[in-house]
């Protein structure tokens, strides 16, 4: 007898949680718990890591991103702007910008940074780590957040800006008072995005040398492995990444999800209009 | 005589190729209401757009009470705190209340103080009928509400005329009528106004002339029972059959 749809549909959900289940009884009969415990969750290694592990390493860890956002933010105003400009040889230079350090390694930036300009030109970016971190990697996040940001003014509809215009005001005004405060609430989802993968591109600083007290988590945490021949550090260093990070990724699910029920109801009349017409219709 | 308030010279508008305004002599006294009439892409729009030069008009003059807004030193966004624009798409501004949306030019642009910026948002409000919405951002707001906060903002800026570019067109029937009553009470007030409309009704009652347009050129123009009523082209006959039968 041949099986109705709805059997075999019922079938294969029954085989796929079949699956899971053989995975998981083999998982629990053949792991090694006891190494895994001592080796990567113990917790007397996590307890040598407090309270260092967020005093200084998770601090400085915030500190470096922060630096770097606010850097690679202004810049990125810079060329977002220069991007959009009338003015030919603006434009190419931010495009050129933009496609060099988006399709270079961010760890070549940071080392041009640290170490080819002062080879080259003896200039030494000031505010040691922090300094030249910040301006290594916000060079870099600059490149993305730019192109984020203009993605974000072009989305503001033209009608705004020609509003704006008809009013008296100049392009700038236009610009700062109209179009900037609609671009960034378009941008804050893609831009919470880019600070995730900015604090995580932090552990990329170890090349330009930490010590004790400047050290981020990754360093902290590959320097307490070598001390303590285990790898629970690393355990410890992804749980706090991810308590910076989860908070934010969801931050970002929520504002996307609250701006796509905005955007919705700010469909313009006429595309309601048609849909109306679509629906008696139908 | 005094000075039109608008007066336009041989203007043509290329977009590309295509001639889109053909050569358009015209003029609008104090206190006069034009209505301009026409098919879709005969260039009224366009005509609108180049008088506050949202487009670059390609050649001619236009001069706004006597100042010519196409020349190269004229202060535009001076001139544009003269002349309101209302639009189609209404284009409130969306981050900003009901209130900021018509303060913030008279506050950055005009440098009005605070008080008298809100004291006169307050004003022009009452006029549209929308007093108690002044908190209210527009998305909360219906179409014919936006529309007429929108004709609110460009009167707080105290402008002397007032161009409308298809201002019923995106809105749904039953909301036409209230955004047509504040216009009513613009031209009670005497403004000097440019109305764009395929609202054939009100442009014969309120309009002091019309002008139909058609490829480019004005084709036709007079008091609105010579234009509306007894066209003397053909094309206007046709237009208005077709506009009539809708």
């Amino acid at each position: 007898m041949a099986l109705t749809n709805r059997q075999r549909k019922k079938l294969y959900r029954s085989l796929m949680y079949g699956i899971v289940v053989v995975f998981a009884v083999v998982a629990v009969l053949f792991a090694d718990w006891d190494s895994i415990r001592r080796n990567f969750f113990n917790t007397e290694i996590m307890l040598d890591m407090l309270p260092e592990v967020i005093t200084v390493a998770a601090r400085n860890t915030l500190i470096y991103t922060a630096g770097a956002f606010t850097f690679g933010f202004i810049l990125a105003m810079f060329l977002a702007l220069m991007r959009l400009s009338s003015i030919g040889p603006y434009r190419w230079f931010a495009t050129a910008y933009i496609e060099l350090f988006r399709g270079v390694p961010a760890l070549i930036t940071i080392l041009l940074v640290a170490f080819g300009l002062p080879i080259a030109f003896g200039i030494r970016v000031p505010g040691g780590i922090l300094g030249t971190g910040s301006v290594g990697l916000g060079i870099v996040a600059a490149a993305y957040m730019a192109e984020t940001l203009r993605a974000g003014i072009e989305a503001v509809p033209l009608g705004q800006s020609e509003a704006a215009r008809s009013l008296g005001m100049s392009g700038g005004k236009a610009m700062l008072f109209i179009i900037l405060p609609q671009a960034f609430r378009i941008i804050i989802p893609p831009l919470t995005n880019e600070l995730v993968l900015l604090l995580k591109d932090t552990s990329l600083l170890f090349v330009i040398g930490t010590t004790p007290l400047t050290k981020e988590l990754t360093k902290f945490a590959r320097d307490f492995m070598a001390l303590s021949q285990n790898a629970t550090p690393l355990t410890v260093a992804a749980i706090v990444y991810l308590m910076i990070t989860l908070p934010l990724t969801f931050l970002v699910r929520r504002l996307e999800k609250k701006a796509g029920a905005g955007r919705r109801g700010a469909t313009d009349r006429t595309t309601r209009k048609k849909r109306k017409t679509v629906e008696a219709g139908a | 005589m005094s000075t039109p308030v608008i007066e336009i010279r041989e203007l043509h508008k290329y977009f590309g190729d295509l001639e889109v305004l053909k050569g358009i002599d015209f003029k609008v006294d104090e206190g006069e209401v034009v209505c301009v009439i026409g098919p879709s892409g005969s260039g009224k729009s366009t005509l609108l757009r180049c008088i506050t030069r949202l487009e670059e008009p390609t050649s001619g003059t236009i001069l706004i009470e006597g100042e010519d807004i196409t020349d190269e030193d004229a202060d535009v966004d001076a001139l544009r705190t003269k002349i309101g624009m209302v639009f189609q798409q209404f284009n409130l501004f969306p981050h900003l209340n009901v209130l900021r949306n018509l303060t913030i030019a008279q506050r950055r642009v005009l440098k009005r103080s605070k008080e008298d910026a809100q004291a006169i948002a307050r004003e022009v409000l009452e006029r549209v009928g929308l007093s108690d919405k002044i908190d209210e951002f527009p998305s909360r707001l219906s179409g014919g509400q936006q529309q007429r906060v929108a004709i609110a903002r460009a009167l707080s800026m105290k402008p002397d005329m007032m161009l409308f570019d298809e201002p019923t067109s995106a809105l749904d029937p039953e909301l036409i009528g209230e955004v047509l009553d504040v216009m009513r009470g613009l031209v009670d007030d005497g403004m000097t106004m440019m109305v764009v409309t395929h609202e054939m009704g009100f442009a014969q009652e309120v309009a002091d002339r019309v002008v139909f347009m058609d490829e480019g050129i004005v084709m036709e123009e007079g008091p609105p029972a010579q234009v509306l009523l007894d066209p003397k082209t053909d094309r206007a006959r046709r237009f208005l059959r077709m506009v009539s039968e809708k």
